[in-house]
């Protein structure tokens, strides 16, 4: 196990710079997740931790050692890839036993070290089987299996759920999770998925076009987001913004609405704002603000509308049931402490 | 409850014949390979019938011959102890060299130049386009260009060496049996190299480059990685292209005719341009067919070879391929 540190990391392809100077710490143990919109530079930046991809500025450490230099082989770290990248024609225990194989371990070794990782994950039965001859979640599990027997210093996942349905990534993303927490082995998991990043994460690293929008315990990402990206990324559904100004402590949506504000800050009357409210902090209440339900979408456990004050679209989330149908107006309160404002201009939170 | 059974039964003989087989997949499919099949029967299957006829027959150029059993064999040389011709020996034995020798090289060659061509080096596609220059021109062509290569006066290799100071006399490519032999095998080489890369360049190219990365993390070699599992990973296609490759020389005629004919003293027949200089410029279609239909057996055996070895692996087998 070892702690990673990125520095002022830059990447560019020829004369198209794709990671602008990126500074991560990452804790021995911790459980770091990448996560943006595709294009942003996270894969890239796992990419050279790996070493799979030179680095253009900066420096990458693995516990106190500078790696920029060094290969991949050498710098102690697993991977697990978005598509597995099984090898088609060995067995699962080959698969798993063939970087040992390389090293030269004893026969012995190499079986022990395989039933070990074949039982953390469950695959004793299936150690005889080719991988195409397994299912999806199998042959994930397989890939971690194959990351798990080297024993390595870091793990490191590329997107590795994103080729399961819907219900198997919810149970690897458990199964993951606890695996982390057996091991304790630092990990960097890159993912698209808001979810997957705050329900897995001891830290989630926000990144946009190459830099790092904001880094922090989920929680804290999902009560403080630091700018309009990571409010409007984090958090599902997404956080309601609107734009607009400050106007005698409340805030008047540029589209029409007048909202309530928490607490305003000072000497901001009259400046340019962007108000966010997260669609479960909006409450029901009868002397609110008047909503004209649009849309209703009921889940069960919660119902979501879509509801227009003025001219403004907001998506509410109730743990109530609604009968309200489209056209007919609700009562609305948004939680005046749980606002988010951010800066008209810049997109920095205020406050 | 048996009027309802009245009444499907009645609906079932509804939907006549035709119409079931209008719907039936196998008739439908039977008409897509007609034309096909057809095309076989017309122009192999009957002439390889016909072949195979002929060289139990005494027919001539211009005479339908007699059924003579065996006899065609015999004077070739069948049993091999009791051999009276010597030369169709000597062409079995010249068209198995020739195949094994030319098959390995253009193997090594054609692999060799398969991994090259799939690293990342300058001029890629024009490289690929130059390999594949041999493939393109027509044989008669290529082998013309040879014969020129290899002519024992305005040989350019005989000229160049020359003047390098390396001989003194022209080197007698096509004179000498085994500097015949040699020069054939290595127009051929020339030629089918090409077919060989390409065919490999392709099945490398399907190979998933994550593979690699993730044998590269797994610690291994450029070595290792390409014995671990980049042939490993091609042996399939490898299967495939050499079976063609094989089969196509073993039968290779244009390249030996244009440049030596068969010569020098019979050095350079193969099966085929014996076959081919028994039955038409001799006229004895009878014996020529025997040494055609003689071939027969070698190329069953290669395709056997080749059907066990690609025969799906087993790690090729089972599951779906998302």
């Amino acid at each position: 196990m070892a702690s990673v540190d990125i520095h002022d990391v830059r990447k560019a392809y020829g004369s198209t710079q794709v990671v602008h100077g990126v500074n991560i710490g990452i804790n021995d143990g911790e459980f770091v997740i990448l996560v943006g919109p595709s294009g942003c530079g996270k894969s890239t930046l796992l990419r050279m931790i790996a070493g799979l991809e030179n680095i253009t500025g900066g420096e990458i450490r693995i516990g106190d050692r500078v790696v920029n230099d060094v290969p991949p082989k050498e710098r102690d770290i697993a991977m697990v890839f978005q598509n597995y990248a099984l090898y088609p024609h060995m067995t699962v225990s080959e698969n798993m036993a063939f970087s040992m194989k390389l090293r030269g371990a004893s026969k012995q070794e190499i079986e022990q070290r395989v039933s070990k990782a074949a039982g953390i994950l469950g695959l004793g039965n299936l150690l005889d089987r080719y991988p195409r001859q397994l299912s999806g979640g199998q042959r994930q599990r397989v890939a971690m299996g194959r990351a798990i027997v080297r024993d390595p210093q870091v793990f490191l996942f590329d997107e590795p759920l994103s080729n399961l349905d819907a219900k198997l990534r919810v149970q690897m993303r458990t199964e993951i999770k606890e695996l982390h927490q057996r091991l304790k082995t630092t990990t960097v998991y890159v993912t698209h998925d808001q979810i997957e990043a705050m329900t897995m994460a001891d830290k989630i690293v926000v990144m946009h076009d190459g830099i790092v929008e904001q880094m922090g315990a989920p929680l804290e990402l999902y009560d403080r987001p630091a700018n309009l990206f990571v409010a409007g990324f984090i958090g599902s559904p997404a956080m309601n913004l609107m734009k607009g100004r400050i106007k005698d402590g409340r805030f008047e949506s540029d589209k029409g609405g007048s909202f309530p504000i928490g607490a305003v800050p000072h000497g901001s009357e009259g400046r340019a704002v962007t108000y966010g409210i997260r669609p479960e902090h909006i409450h029901l209440a009868a002397d609110g603000l008047k909503a004209e339900v649009v849309v209703v979408e009921p889940t069960g456990s919660e119902t979501q509308v879509v509801a227009k004050v003025g001219g403004q679209e907001l998506v509410c989330v109730f743990r109530e049931r609604i009968t309200a149908k489209p056209g007919e107006t609700l009562g609305i309160a948004p939680d005046a402490s749980l606002v988010h404002l951010f800066d008209g201009e810049t997109g920095k939170r205020l406050g | 409850m048996t009027d309802m059974a009245g009444r499907m039964a009645a609906a079932r003989r509804q939907t006549g014949f035709y119409d079931r087989l209008r719907v039936n997949k196998n008739w439908q499919g039977l008409w897509f390979m007609a034309p096909a099949a057809v095309i076989l029967l017309l122009f192999l299957a009957y002439p390889l019938g016909k072949g195979v006829w002929l060289s139990f027959t005494d027919a001539k150029i211009g005479r339908s011959g007699e059924f003579i059993g065996l006899e065609n064999y015999e004077w070739l040389g069948w049993p091999w102890w009791s051999d009276k011709d010597g030369v169709f020996w000597l062409s079995v034995f010249n068209t198995i060299v020739y195949t094994v020798v030319a098959s390995a090289v253009k193997f090594a060659v054609g692999l060799y130049l398969a991994l090259l061509l799939n690293e990342k080096i300058p001029f890629k596609a024009l490289v690929r386009s130059v390999v594949l220059i041999p493939f393109v021109v027509p044989t008669v062509l290529s082998a013309i260009a040879f014969w020129w290569i290899y002519d024992s006066q305005f040989s350019i290799i005989s000229w160049s060496l020359k003047n390098l100071g390396l001989i003194d006399q022209n080197i007698n490519f096509l004179g000498d049996p085994n500097n015949a032999r040699m020069s054939l095998i290595f127009a051929n080489i020339w030629r089918g190299v090409p077919f060989i890369a390409i065919t490999l360049l392709a099945g490398l190219q399907t190979v998933s480059p994550s593979l690699y990365e993730a044998a590269t993390l797994d610690g291994a070699t450029k070595w290792q990685i390409f014995r671990n599992i980049t042939f490993p990973l091609l042996t399939p296609i490898i299967a495939v292209v050499m079976t063609f490759s094989v089969l196509f020389t073993f039968t290779d005629f244009q390249l030996v005719w244009a440049l030596t004919r068969g010569g020098p003293v019979n050095a350079t027949h193969l099966m085929a341009t014996l076959s081919y200089q028994r039955a038409i410029l001799a006229g004895n279609l009878g014996e020529g067919a025997a040494i055609a239909t003689a071939m027969v057996p070698f190329l069953l055996l290669a395709i056997m070879v080749s059907w066990f070895g690609l025969q799906r692996r087993q790690w090729q087998q089972g599951g779906n391929d998302d």
